[in-house]
């Protein structure tokens, strides 16, 4: 059987008495889209800050295992170094760079993928000057892909929100990762732009090789998307499955809805 | 607003500059006759001459509203646009370069010589815009660095007899080296923070260098310091001038084309993306601490080379040369011309250097200008003189389909 892609055994965070998140156990397969759900304050974002090396968790492991590549830890990892290894991310809160253009930004992602120094920025040998065009055409490519290539060289700042939102995904997708983390993807967006999004999402598992994890408190989207569900609740995992076992699940349910009260 | 409620507040604001000035503009005290002279005509020439700024000030802060209103994304700068217009760079750029290279040869030395350290505070300013307008550290000891190049040409010419054109490039290196010493251990700090121990680490340079006699000389500081040579020639007084002027020039140029080059490379915008979102920025990659180190040890490169030309200029140095004020004008030069924008950056250079100069005039009210003036570019124009524009990259279908054919 084929090594799951992220393992991720008994993460616990502790932020001083609190216990934001509790032995949470999560595996995901390749080409899989797994959702990740649950109430607000939940630990959900937590989770993802523990997996990305924003946070350190107390305890418990972050196992990766990259397409053609072996298991690796990625204990005590700074973020940059996590997304090196293939691990992207966007952000609950659009956090894009305002004071650059479109372009800009996805190049950024192409950071991490580039080798010039400061010395070849200086001295633009040949080397430097190709591999700048081509971060700018692979950036432009992924542009194109994401329905964005007519903002090209406009400020990040002045799209619309939904544009904003879509970049952030466009800007990790240019770190070529092989998972992508989204973060409440489609929260604050209208209909048309959340089934723009749908689309969007299974177009990168079948032509990128990405897969993906998402927290999104769009049940629509979640349960039309998701291979797979997890649920967490207080920090706490409490189930797992498919859209129709989660639909159906007591525990679920009672987490999201409050418990019947005896004498009702 | 109606134009009753203007003139409402600036009667109001009129009346209290009166109180206020009150007692320098209109008590004077007669010492020798022992007698204290009311002269209340100032008393009304402060009331009419507030009444008329005000009402000016409104104005243009109700016009200034009404134009962001109007035309939200496309107000790029006057000078971009010349210089994104084909038809104007050149004759542009060209009545530039004639105006500079005249310069020393149609105004007289003193010109000349205030032209020298404008354009050497052009270098620190671009050096700085790296570090602050760039990499959004607030460096309040940058100074450290303009003092480490003067000394340091100071001290290995007295020393060694080296020459200006052997130490510029050492003190470069030299200047790296103490931005990444300095940098590494207050780097972890960020903001407020940052600033306060940066200002600290600029202050102990000074301070060490005003009191370590044997190596620095003290506050007595460090006479007879050559000018550069031409291949061993010596020039005259005017002369060595004029030639110091075109090296100025030359490192000028120069750090124009670095630093632009070095703006829109990897390194560059690792630096504006940090700037703007430092989480983000990690999340996509880049090392925040080696991002950080890099901006500082090259803002500090460029102001020890800006050292060297200052020690070279002034034949005398003293620790007096490098305090606290020196590392706020600078931030001036590059808050006012316009944070990371390097056009904006030599603008303000040489409006906040020059214009002092040439207010000595009024030299009683000089400070007051220039003050005044400050607070007016900040309210009018908070981007700075010019604001930074990003680069703009062109596609069409064909050149990509080269692209592709040269890359399969």
């Amino acid at each position: 059987m084929n090594k799951p892609i992220l393992n991720v055994k008994n993460l616990t965070m502790n932020f001083g008495g609190l216990k934001a998140l509790d032995d949470v156990t999560i595996r995901l397969e390749k080409g899989q889209i797994a959702a990740l759900i649950g109430p607000n304050g939940a630990g959900k974002t937590t989770f993802f800050n523990c997996i990305t090396g924003i946070y350190e968790p107390t305890t418990g492991e972050v196992l990766i295992t990259p397409p053609g590549k072996n298991t690796q830890s990625l204990r005590r990892l700074k973020p940059n170094y996590v997304t090196e290894r293939g691990i992207a991310r966007t952000f609950q809160n659009i956090r894009l760079f305002h004071g650059m253009t479109v372009l800009e930004n996805v190049l950024i992602g192409r950071h991490c993928r580039l080798s010039s120094g400061i010395i070849k920025a200086m001295l633009q040998p040949p080397s430097q000057k190709n591999e700048e065009k081509q971060a700018v055409f692979d950036s432009y490519e992924i542009l194109e892909k994401i329905g964005l290539a007519k903002y090209v060289n406009d400020m990040a700042v002045n799209l619309p929100y939904g544009a904003q939102r879509r970049l952030e995904i466009a800007r990790a997708l240019a770190t070529d990762p092989f998972l992508l983390l989204l973060d409440e993807p489609a929260a604050g967006m209208n209909p048309q732009e959340t089934k723009e999004l749908d689309d969007l999402i299974l177009w990168l598992r079948d032509n990128e090789d990405v897969s993906i994890l998402l927290i999104e408190h769009d049940m629509k989207l979640v349960m039309s998307l998701s291979d797979w569900i997890h649920v967490v609740d207080y920090g706490k995992k409490i189930a797992e499955g498919t859209a129709a076992d989660i639909k159906a699940n007591p525990e679920v349910i009672k987490a999201y809805l409050g418990e019947e009260s005896e004498d009702a | 607003m109606p134009i009753k409620n203007h003139i409402k507040q600036s009667l109001i604001i009129a009346f209290w500059f009166m109180i206020l000035t009150f007692p320098i503009m209109v008590i004077k005290v007669n010492a020798i006759q022992q007698t204290i002279d009311f002269r209340w005509a100032n008393f009304l020439w402060v009331g009419i001459f507030t009444f008329f700024a005000s009402m000016i000030w409104n104005y243009f802060l109700r016009r200034n509203e009404e134009q962001k209103k109007t035309d939200i994304a496309d107000d790029i700068p006057l000078v971009h646009r010349l210089l994104q217009n084909d038809r104007f760079r050149r004759p542009f750029l060209g009545l530039l370069a004639a105006f500079f290279i005249a310069y020393p040869f149609v105004f007289p030395m003193y010109h000349t010589s205030i032209m020298i350290s404008a354009l050497v505070y052009v270098m620190l300013g671009l050096g700085l815009n790296i570090v602050v307008g760039l990499a959004g550290l607030l460096d309040l000891g940058y100074v450290a660095f303009y003092a480490v190049g003067a000394y340091a040409y100071a001290l290995l010419n007295l020393h060694f007899g080296l020459s200006f054109w052997v130490v510029l490039p050492m003190s470069a290196l030299l200047g790296t080296l103490f931005g990444v010493l300095l940098g590494y251990p207050v780097l972890r700090l960020r903001g407020d923070y940052l600033a306060i121990v940066t200002l600290g680490f600029g202050e102990i340079i000074r301070i060490v260098l005003e009191n370590w006699d044997d190596f620095s000389n003290g506050p007595r500081g460090i006479s007879d310091i050559p000018a550069p040579t031409f291949f061993g020639h010596h020039f005259g007084q005017h002369d060595a001038m004029i030639y110091m002027y075109f090296i100025v020039i030359a490192l000028v140029l120069m750090t124009i084309f670095f630093v632009n080059r070095l703006e829109n490379s990897k390194i560059g915008r690792a630096w504006i993306a940090l700037r703007d979102d430092e989480i983000a920025c990690q999340a996509m990659g880049i090392d925040k601490f080696k991002t950080k180190l890099t901006a500082f040890a090259l803002g500090a490169t460029w102001a020890a080379m800006g050292g060297v030309v200052f020690a070279a200029k002034t034949s005398f140095i003293n620790p007096m040369s490098f305090t606290i004020w020196e590392s706020i004008t600078i931030l001036c030069v590059v808050v006012i011309g316009g944070m990371g924008s390097a056009i904006g950056v030599i603008a303000g250079a040489l409006v906040l250097i020059l214009l002092p100069e040439y207010l000595r005039a009024v030299a009683e009210y000089r400070m007051l200008v220039f003050g005044a003036l400050q607070v007016i570019v900040m309210v009018f124009k908070p981007d700075g003189l010019i604001k930074s524009v990003r680069k703009v990259y062109t596609f069409n279908v064909q050149e990509k389909a080269i692209h592709e054919q040269t890359h399969t």
